[in-house]
């Protein structure tokens, strides 16, 4: 197999050395610090697997709190010591380990570990390039993260425990080391983690959008793209103009916190301290967070539409619905998503007339979100569909979206959010559209393409097992938790007991906690799977084994970097040409034919 | 060892999913891949549409099990308006919820692959497009229609008769102040803030409107069918006023003052009776994040009759003179008090 030693993508599609293993890689070059889109691809992958078994670990621990307030488990003193004084959760902890789920679960797993895996692995092979605009940065880009993960990581380790303010890391809370010890260290170490996490996501993004737009192989026009690529474009586009803010919002913050600056801080009495601060207001940091904040969801939710759409259309065996409506919707959707941001935020003294069009206009999104759910049904219908792990996953990702998007029309109207904002609804809300949905587009798209990545198949028999206790114990956890919402129990309470209204749920908290750990144990075998596949799994022995008409099929069983051996193929049509004039498929790389119907 | 017994069963369990797994690998290639592969496909199918029929049945199941624990009829007249608002959005988004999920299980049960069937190449339809884009628009309009109405009924100005209580949140507890005869919260500095002299909101005794206003902690009282505007702050972190019962809430936020006013419609007598439970409390939860004792900040409303009402406040003395006790014209002079006592003697 020809090994591509460099590559120069600035050059066009037509440039590539072709060094037929006379320049062996090292070890080191080859898989470490490499840049090859899809070894980097990999890598984010990877790393967003072993934050993922951690956060979800944090959520099985407290979720254990929530299940059993009043029993010990002496286990979790053999391990985290005072932390869990007489196998009880202590709350200092209890805050840690939500704060950290969210953050890990947020920004490592689904930010840098879906569009970080799948803009890497899909840009280049879906467009017709090489490699990234940049290999180089794309290469930083990945360490970036990797910097940002030991700081986080490390900041589990100090002594006063990690940021505990909650994800969303509202000051003065996060900004002041006497009103919580996670804020007294922990919260610098979840600063310059997220700096440097917000490099790495900006280095990615620019590359992202600059290889769409530049580097698409001879007749890729952009309205012949997948919609992977179109959602990981517009992925980028968020994220580059969204997490700039939330860096100055941190930076401010780290102010603040180091420097005796007063931007958040005004009035505050601590534990009986009166701080100098005047001035300030903390209610600005929540615009700052939202205006990444609420963007971010979409970020996390967008490269898990585009995957859906090609594996829903891929495997029904028909072109996706209203390729332009679903373009339309995305481009809406990423226009909304910047207006949106203050429906966090009715209920903090926001004037109610701005609330009023903040109301609108994140109601707005409901309708191209509407179109999207419509036409995936649509595409579905009349089709011949093979369900594959990821077909099945794909399918549970749009009902969770339909789900999950319609609680979000109750929490946008800010009238019904004044009695549920914060509540157990939000949580049960978020975690069903944003959390799990974007999961199962990432699962979806492991499975689909990981005989891409790896030359091999995932196990099938553990692939179905794994997609249906996800989904059902998915339903399970999180539909009755909304009726906990709508009886008003705030989030991020560790123990109802001494409340009067809050503590008629305790069979309910049980059995949540008791499908959680089977759902996380089922993640596990998932994960098993995995890496046992990778070495020993199946051998793909056809070049296409899902009969898709999309690029990444047409290259080698195992591509080396420079992704094709010969010239890139020229591209003749859109990638949905399935169930056309009686043929199953139709490649990109087909021109078109004399007799060929229109559409 | 029930722990050692939990991990033991919990490995052999993925010890034995994993070789089934792995064998039915080598089943699929002995039986034929074709083969194989459609009875999958089948299987799945039938799940598939099991799962919608015993989902919808769930989500019924778990309606009618949990419906009697949501917190019952509103006990405000703000909490009337945003339940109705509720109930709206649950029937619009209840249709569309089960239409959809029907037809997406419906849809891939029906259309599994056959040999007998090819996909039918349908890439768009303008019309139907635009069927989808126009009804859910028109529903949205609605629901922002009734949402903005309520809304601005509920955030708008609080009528004059209402009674003012200053509401302060701190790690981990609520202060509440009561403005008094003259129905003015005196004026406060942060930094005159000091609980050791009995000035724990940090009241400016020079105001003469602080003279009587009264304070008190993890209690508040109001008076039933009575508007109550309560003003929020906050000492040290963000809380929230959370008051599940009344359906409201609102940010206490330190350096930014927050307001918001409601009705309430029963007193917690009647509350009690109502709700059948003997010990009905209305509650006020902190709603954001606040530390470590976020989930124990607890206080209490009483609502009552303004009779009751006026006879609990009689008998509380205003901060000012609890601070000021040379202050208090019914506490007897020091000097006074030593000459009875040596009659006394």
């Amino acid at each position: 197999m020809s090994e591509a030693i460099s590559v120069h993508p600035g050059a066009g599609h037509a440039v590539h050395h072709d060094g037929h293993g006379h320049h062996h890689q090292s070890f080191v070059s080859k898989y470490i610090f490499s840049q090859d889109h899809k070894t980097i691809a990999k890598q984010f992958l990877i790393t967003g697997i072993i934050w993922a078994i951690i956060g979800g670990l944090f959520s099985v621990l407290f979720r254990l709190q929530l299940g059993y307030p009043e029993q010990s488990f002496p286990i979790l003193e053999t391990f985290f010591g005072n932390w869990a004084k007489g196998g009880q959760i202590q709350p200092e902890f209890y805050y840690a380990l939500i704060t950290m789920h969210g953050t890990v679960l947020v920004f490592f797993v689904l930010t840098a570990g879906l569009s970080g895996t799948f803009a890497n692995f899909l840009i280049p092979l879906q467009v017709g390039a090489r490699d990234m605009a940049s290999p180089f940065l794309n290469m930083l880009s990945y360490w970036f993260f990797f910097l940002a993960s030991v700081i986080m990581l490390a900041s589990l380790f100090i002594s006063t425990g990690p940021a505990s303010g909650g994800w969303t890391i509202y000051p003065p809370l996060s900004a002041l080391g006497q009103a919580s010890s996670g804020s007294i260290r922990g919260m610098d170490f979840w600063l310059i983690s997220m700096a440097m996490f917000i490099v790495s996501s900006l280095l990615g993004g620019i590359n992202y959008i600059t290889t769409i737009l530049n580097m698409r192989t001879k007749g890729m026009s952009m309205t012949r793209l997948p919609l992977t690529i179109w959602a990981l474009f517009f992925t980028a586009v968020l994220g580059v103009l969204s997490f700039p803010v939330l860096l100055s919002g941190a930076i401010l913050l780290l102010f603040d916190r180091n420097l005796g600056t007063s931007f958040f801080l005004s009035d505050i009495v601590v534990n009986g301290e009166i701080l100098p601060n005047e001035g300030g207001s903390a209610i600005l940091f929540q615009h700052l967070f939202w205006f990444l904040g609420h963007p971010e969801v979409y970020i996390i939710l967008l490269p898990a539409m585009g995957m859906v759409s090609e594996i829903l259309s891929v495997n029904s065996r028909k072109p996706i619905f209203g390729y332009m409506a679903m373009l339309g919707s995305l481009f809406a959707i990423t226009i909304l998503a910047f207006l949106v941001w203050a429906h966090h935020m009715f209920v903090t003294g926001l004037n109610p007339f701005l609330g009023s069009i903040f109301v609108l206009l994140t109601l707005l999104i409901a309708v191209p979100s509407a179109i999207k759910v419509f036409n995936w049904l649509t595409t579905l219908w009349r089709g011949n569909i093979r369900f594959t792990p990821a077909t099945l996953f794909a399918i549970g990702f749009v009902s969770l979206f339909i789900s999950g998007g319609l609680t979000g029309i109750f929490l946008g109207n800010s009238t019904i959010d004044i009695h549920l904002h914060d509540t157990m609804f939000v949580v049960a809300h978020f975690h069903i559209v944003m959390g799990v949905a974007s999961m199962f587009g990432m699962f979806a798209g492991i499975y689909h393409w990981f005989p891409k990545m790896f030359g091999r198949y995932l196990n099938n028999t553990l692939g179905y097992i794994h997609f249906w206790v996800t989904m059902i114990g998915a339903y399970l956890i999180f539909w009755p938790m909304h009726y906990q919402g709508l009886a008003g129990i705030p989030r991020r309470y560790l123990d109802k007991r001494g409340w009067v209204s809050f503590n008629d749920f305790p069979e309910l908290d049980k059995m949540i906690t008791i499908v959680s750990i089977i759902v996380f144990a089922v993640q596990l075998m998932f994960v098993f799977n995995f890496f046992y596949s990778i070495f020993k799994g199946r051998k793909v022995r056809n070049k296409n084994p899902w009969g898709a008409n999309t690029l990444e099929w047409t290259t080698p069983l195992r591509p080396g970097h420079g992704n094709w051996d010969g010239e890139i193929p020229e591209v003749h049509r859109w990638a949905y040409d399935y169930g056309k004039d009686g043929r199953e498929f139709i490649p990109q790389t087909e021109e078109i034919g004399e007799n060929e119907s229109k559409h | 060892m029930q722990t050692f017994f939990i991990v033991a069963i919990l490995a052999l369990g993925f010890l034995i999913t994993f070789q089934i797994a792995k064998a039915s690998e080598y089943v699929a290639v002995l039986r034929g891949e074709e083969k194989s592969r459609k009875q999958a496909n089948k299987v799945n199918a039938f799940m598939l549409l099991a799962f919608l029929i015993i989902g919808l049945i769930g989500v019924y199941y778990c309606n009618e099990q949990l419906k009697g624990k949501i917190l019952g009829e509103p006990a405000s007249d703000h909490g009337v308006l945003i339940d109705r608002m509720l109930y709206i959005t649950i029937a619009l988004t209840g249709i569309v919820f089960v239409v959809t999920q029907v037809a997406l299980f419906w849809f891939s049960y029906k259309y599994q692959e056959s040999d007998n069937r090819k996909a039918f190449f349908y890439p768009h339809n303008n019309k139907l497009e635009l069927i989808w884009t126009v009804i859910p628009a028109i529903t949205l309009t609605v629901l922002v229609g009734f949402g903005l109405f309520y809304w601005f009924k509920i955030t708008g100005e609080a009528p004059k008769d209402a009674m003012h209580v200053e509401v302060v949140g701190k790690q981990f507890g609520w202060e509440f102040r009561y403005p008094g005869k003259d129905g003015i919260l005196g004026k406060k500095y942060f930094k005159n803030i000091d609980p050791a002299n009995n000035n724990p909101v940090g009241q400016i005794w020079e105001d003469p409107a602080n003279h009587d206003d009264i304070f008190m902690e993890q209690e508040m009282h109001l008076v039933v069918n009575k508007p109550v505007k309560l003003i929020i702050g906050a000492k040290d972190v963000i809380h929230d006023v959370g008051l599940a019962h009344f359906r409201m809430k609102m940010d206490a936020v330190p350096g930014t003052p927050t307001t918001m006013w409601f009705t309430p419609k029963y007193t917690t007598k009647q509350m009690a009776e109502k709700t059948g439970k003997a010990n009905f409390t209305y509650e006020i939860s902190c709603d954001q994040m606040c530390g470590q004792g976020h989930w124990s900040m607890r206080g209490v409303i009483v609502v009552e009759t303004q009779e009751e009402f006026d006879a609990w406040i009689a008998g509380k003395k205003p901060q000012y003179l609890v601070a000021n006790p040379d202050k208090d014209p019914s506490v007897a002079k020091p000097d006074s008090v030593k000459a009875v006592a040596a009659v006394i003697k």
